[in-house]
């Protein structure tokens, strides 16, 4: 495969440029996740009301593909509810991972299109943990409920 | 007069390259990811192989002659090692699985029996995971204070800050002769008369140097010298614990079970001496023999003569890399040797790592299992090239030809 589609102009983009890029100052969820292999971490932000998410944020370090899966992530969740950020994660993970991705409703069809240039990875197994970083820890967050839940990749 | 000794060849690299099956698989590859596990040459393949359809059997057990066949190839193997050390006696050859297990035989047999509240045992900031995680599970378990030597700003070690961290205290220095992460070459011998002086022992991990440099433990006079034998073209799955006689055989045994006893009653049970007190259970009788033929390939090519190849690669690799903008070397001391860790600017290891893969090019990215001096050099992680006795200059040029395409894709 060539590299060029596993760095698509967008990764490369919101590599460098992540967006919702920064701590919150009062979430109601949070979690870190962290790659043991390359050091790398990343923890996401949630202001979550009722089932609604109402922001999502995030910071840390990590290479262009874990940094551009977090900023997409962000970008896709906010507003989402819980159940429909459920169900586009169970979607990316089995994209990425090579799996069937389950059928995908309609109103979420375009979130989960705008994760497609994330595919890329499912031909580097090594790199599978790089995107699936933030969104890790997203579940923890939701699992932990509280601030502060860690989550390791491996 | 008789006539003259047969010149040995110069030493060759790509004929080298060609003792190696792995290069015939795997067309194109350039392999600079040694430091992690080097690739093996046919006559080890062949001989493990060999061994098993040959000669196997258990080991020190059967009275049967396949059995002493065996264990006289095995103890045939440990005389390389002792010979490959120099080392006073085979019986101060212990195999291991590999240098971590080397260095947690000593943390827990040594360190175990004689390590006491108040003592000090000093590591340093170049250690690999292995040379720190066993010492901090054994202080937290016994109380004894476990130091750090740094290292000063180029990323050698500060022989000074090192020299005052010696006291009377000090019980051991375990110290690294490479380091695996930055190539930094530490001057062991100079820790070991600041530590003899103030009598300590000093335990050397010499997993990088072991593939690389003639060694002489006698002359280096170490008290423990581990290395791993898949990293010196060896199998994996085994290693070498040298230690000193008097020191081995006040060592009690750290793991129990069959070939290190004497005598054993439901009472009480007498153990063996070294080196068979610290090899419990059937051992890696084929890693071990393999081993051995790795050991004398390595011979065969010349010690000094692969110390000279690697050095000037090193240099080579210094130089191309140290030329391309955006590409910083990270600091390894006064001498760097064999391994190259790099930044490429705005690149993040990881993605450089994929992107190098995709010219052939092998590296390791991450933090090498040295975190504390990725921390220290203010590094994450970083890209790791490092030499074997099978690369030449082509594979540093196609190293930064890779590099240079990457750094374009990232620029668009």
């Amino acid at each position: 495969m060539d590299s060029r589609e596993l760095y698509q102009d967008i990764i490369l983009d919101h590599g460098r440029k992540p967006r919702n890029f920064h701590a919150m100052a009062h979430p109601s969820h949070s979690a870190q996740g962290h790659n043991p292999l390359c050091g790398d971490r990343v923890t996401v932000y949630l202001e979550i009301e009722g089932d609604r998410i109402k922001d999502v944020s995030f910071e840390g370090r990590g290479c262009a593909i874990s940094t551009a899966s977090a900023s997409l992530m962000t970008e896709v969740l906010k507003g989402k509810t819980v159940a429909e950020a459920e169900e586009l994660f169970k979607a990316f993970h089995a994209e990425v991972t090579g799996g069937e991705a389950p059928e995908m409703p309609e109103t979420l069809q375009d979130d989960f299109d705008r994760l497609a240039p994330l595919e890329g990875v499912k031909a580097y197994p090594a790199r599978v943990k790089c995107a699936t970083l933030a969104w890790r820890a997203f579940e923890a967050a939701l699992k932990g409920g509280a601030v502060g839940a860690t989550v390791k990749t491996e | 007069m008789k006539a003259a000794a047969i010149k040995q060849a110069a030493f060759d690299p790509r004929r080298v390259k060609r003792d190696f099956p792995i290069f015939a698989n795997n067309p194109g590859l350039v392999f600079l990811d040694s430091a992690a596990s080097a690739q093996k040459p046919a006559a080890v393949i062949d001989r493990v192989s060999d061994f098993y359809r040959t000669d196997y059997a258990n080991v020190h057990r059967g009275v049967y002659r396949l059995s002493a066949k065996s264990s006289e190839l095995y103890e045939n193997a440990r005389e390389t090692a002792r010979r490959f050390l120099n080392a006073a006696d085979a019986s101060e050859i212990v195999f291991v699985r590999g240098a971590t297990e080397a260095i947690n035989l000593v943390v827990y047999s040594w360190g175990g029996a004689f390590l006491k509240p108040g003592d000090e045992v000093l590591i340093t900031e170049l250690e690999h995971h292995a040379n720190i995680v066993p010492w901090q599970i054994l202080r937290d378990r016994i109380g004894f204070t476990l130091k750090v030597a740094p290292i000063d700003a180029t990323g050698g070690l500060d022989m000074t800050a090192l020299a005052a961290l010696i006291t009377p205290r000090t019980k051991l220095v375990g110290v690294t002769q490479l380091a695996n992460a930055t190539g930094a070459m530490v001057p062991v011998d100079a820790v070991i008369r600041l530590a003899h002086a103030q009598g300590a022992l000093v335990l050397v991990d010499g997993c990088q140097a072991a593939p690389r440099m003639k060694l002489d433990v006698r002359a280096m006079d170490c008290d423990f010298y581990a290395f791993s034998g898949h990293k010196t073209y060896g199998p994996t799955g085994i290693g070498v614990l040298y230690g000193k006689s008097a020191i081995l055989n006040a060592m009690p045994p750290w793991q129990a079970g069959g070939d290190m006893i004497t005598n054993v009653t439901f009472e009480k049970t007498t153990f063996q001496d070294p080196p068979a007190r610290f090899e419990a259970g059937t051992p890696d009788i084929s890693g071990a023999i393999g081993l051995a033929t790795a050991l004398d390939y390595i011979e065969a090519l010349g010690r000094d003569a692969i110390e000279a190849h690697e050095a000037a690669l090193t240099e080579y690799g210094i130089d191309t890399l140290s030329r391309m903008p955006g590409v910083t070397l990270v600091g390894a001391g006064q001498r760097r040797f064999g391994i190259l860790s790099l930044e490429v600017d705005g690149i993040h290891p990881h993605d450089l790592a994929t992107l190098l893969d995709q010219h052939g090019v092998a590296v390791r990215a991450g933090h090498h299992c040295a975190q504390p001096l990725l921390e220290k050099l203010g590094v994450h992680a970083t890209t790791r090239a490092s030499l074997g006795i099978y690369n030449d200059e082509s594979d540093i040029d196609q190293l930064a030809a890779a590099i240079k395409a990457a750094q374009t894709m990232f620029a668009r």
